[in-house]
């Protein structure tokens, strides 16, 4: 691990801080945290901070000067501790998000469950107690990369593209899972259906989801999905997790 | 009470833009805003109003527009045909638009967007602190025939005035910088890269600008390997065909394709404005060089009201000439300059 982390400029824009080469539930967490630190310092020239899967970037001012300086501050701030087992951010939630799995809102559960090596009702036992974090927000306002799953469910990406999921829509590959902000096509597994909206642009609270909450998806009906399915909520529970 | 413009006629792809929402990237959301950023300030500065004002950016081709009370209006960003009640005007100017004329703004000639300012902005309704529509995102839409549009309190001020084209239109070489990717191409393929003249894709819009060349991709030695990344507007990446895609305003967060590097600032509305077909070049220039670059595109984004001109019109052009009070504010000869100062 010496070649990492690795600091990086971004065009104009900022500095990267990368922790591995590929996804790892602990890069990820390493790059939560240190966002996590970096916003504690309350460096005056940083004007936003965001993770992806497995870095921090820190946005600022560029200058010769300031590129210097802030690889200097990044540098000490990542020797301070190890990183990659450092505890999760404070102020994070964990999310109950119910959802129909299968059925014909959800078509492709079954295919899904057999590449997993799964029956459909194991899947759904097993897929609606499994415990995920967000691993990053991307591609929409919102929308959140959730895992990591069970290796068993390191499904590959469906080769054509499903021409059109609804927002709200579960989604798995690569043992992950994504809930779709917008409609959109895909090439992810359309496994369940909620109502839960992750982006609500005019309300108090526009991005439910922060990276690093938690989610679990009960399974319910298709009767109580209808009572739920015009609440933008989509009867979510949330807790603080402490 | 406040002015309204009612769209008489909407053109396919006109919005509400203003210089964006920045601060979410973290939750999945690009800033957006205008796709020509140089063209909101250079309507501020014909208006005198701030650039953040929220105008009308039409992709491609305008529309027609009926103001209920005398409003100022500018018209800035790629060349249209305009003309009021018949009469053509000159674009990149301030105009007094009279209550119930008729606005008609045609096709864009040398560029990709035009916008329409009016003073005091268009006041719709602010998300998250800002007025811009951000389609990828599903905040606001594309604006309608019939729909009317409130106006901002204009605080007033001159119209008539003109500035300067901006050498941006027709521009052909665009300056890049090497970002967190660069490394990843070879010393040949980023060669090649900047040897190349690139035509502007017709596939084009506010998330990003796909560029055709002749002969082979670009592509890296790990080219699907590559994890996910922060993406800022501005970015070159390279898709798996090996067509580079310059990422606009509207783009995503992040992406997994690798960026060969990125467009500074003050260049991309280079990229925005190119036609389709358009020739492009991209040039790797060192950081001191690009900050140096930006910073005299401040120097001059602060500069426009300075370089505002009268507009020049032709009096044998104006056919209602009589019409016109041409003799207000002049200054009488028996009356004492200083006697108002005394009152």
């Amino acid at each position: 691990m010496t070649d990492w982390p690795r600091i990086r400029s971004v065009g104009l824009s900022g500095l990267l801080i990368t922790f591995a080469e590929r996804m790892s539930e602990p890069a990820n967490c390493a790059a939560l945290a240190f966002r996590a630190a970096v916003e504690e310092q309350g460096w005056p020239e940083v004007t936003e901070t965001s993770t992806s899967l497995v870095s921090t970037f820190v946005q600022f001012e560029v200058s010769q000067d300031a590129i210097a300086t802030m690889t200097d501050r990044l540098r000490d701030l990542l020797q301070t501790r190890d990183w990659f087992a450092e505890a999760l951010p404070a102020g994070r939630t964990l999310w109950h998000v119910p959802t129909v799995y299968g059925t014909d809102l959800a078509p492709q559960l079954e295919e899904a469950a057999e590449a997993a090596g799964l029956d459909p009702d194991a899947a759904i036992a097993e897929l609606s107690q499994s415990r995920v974090r967000v691993l990053t927000i991307g591609f929409a306002p919102g929308q959140p990369y959730m895992g990591e799953l069970a290796p068993h469910w390191d499904i590959p990406r469906q080769q054509g593209l499903t021409k059109s999921v609804p927002p709200g829509s579960l989604v798995m590959a690569i043992r992950q899972l994504i809930i779709f902000t917008n409609a959109s096509p895909t090439g992810w597994r359309h496994i369940g259906q909620t109502a839960f909206r992750t982006f609500r642009p005019g309300s108090e609270m526009p991005f439910p989801l922060s990276p690093g909450d938690e989610l679990i998806f009960p399974s319910i009906t298709r009767q109580e999905f209808d009572r739920i399915s015009d609440d933008p909520t989509g009867g979510a529970e949330r807790e603080a997790l402490t | 009470m406040s002015a309204a413009l009612t769209i008489l006629q909407a053109g396919p792809a006109m919005t509400i833009q203003d210089l964006g929402r920045p601060g979410y990237r973290a939750l999945g959301l690009t800033h957006g805003g205008a796709a020509d950023p140089t063209a909101l300030h250079e309507g501020a500065a014909l208006l005198g109003q701030d650039p953040n004002c929220a105008a009308l950016e039409m992709a491609g081709s305008g529309g027609s527009f009926e103001a209920d009370q005398d409003i100022r209006i500018a018209l800035t960003g790629a060349q249209m045909q305009v003309s009021i009640d018949g009469e053509p005007i000159a674009w990149n100017a301030s105009h007094l638009l009279p209550a119930g004329a008729k606005l008609t703004i045609g096709g864009a000639r040398d560029g990709a967007y035009g916008y329409l300012h009016v003073g005091g902005g268009f006041d719709v309704k602010p998300v998250m602190e800002s007025r811009s529509s951000h389609l990828a995102a599903g905040i606001g839409a594309l604006l309608q025939s019939g729909e009317v549009l409130p106006l901002g309190a204009d605080k007033g001020g001159e119209t008539n005035l003109t500035l300067p084209r901006d050498s941006r239109f027709g521009a052909e070489r665009v300056r890049i910088v090497a970002s967190m990717q660069t490394d990843a191409f070879d010393d040949a393929t980023r060669a090649r890269f900047t040897e190349t003249t690139f035509r502007r894709d017709a596939r084009a819009n506010r998330m990003g600008a796909r560029m055709d060349h002749d002969g082979e991709g670009f592509a890296t030695g790990g080219q699907l390997t590559i994890v996910s990344e922060v993406i800022t507007p501005g970015d070159i990446q390279i898709t798996g065909d090996g067509a580079p895609f310059v990422l606009m305003c509207e783009c995503q967060t992040t992406g997994g394709y690798p960026r060969i590097g990125t467009v500074i600032p003050c260049d991309l509305p280079i990229v925005a404005q190119a036609q389709p077909g358009a020739a492009l070049q991209f040039a790797f220039i060192d950081l001191d060089e690009a900050l140096a670059a930006e910073t005299r595109h401040r120097a001059d984004l602060a500069a426009l009201p300075k370089r505002r001109q009268l507009l020049l019109r032709d009096p044998a052009r104006i056919r209602d000439l009589l019409a016109y009070q041409l003799i207000s504010g002049v200054v009488s000869a028996t009356a004492d300059p200083f006697e108002e100062d005394k009152t």
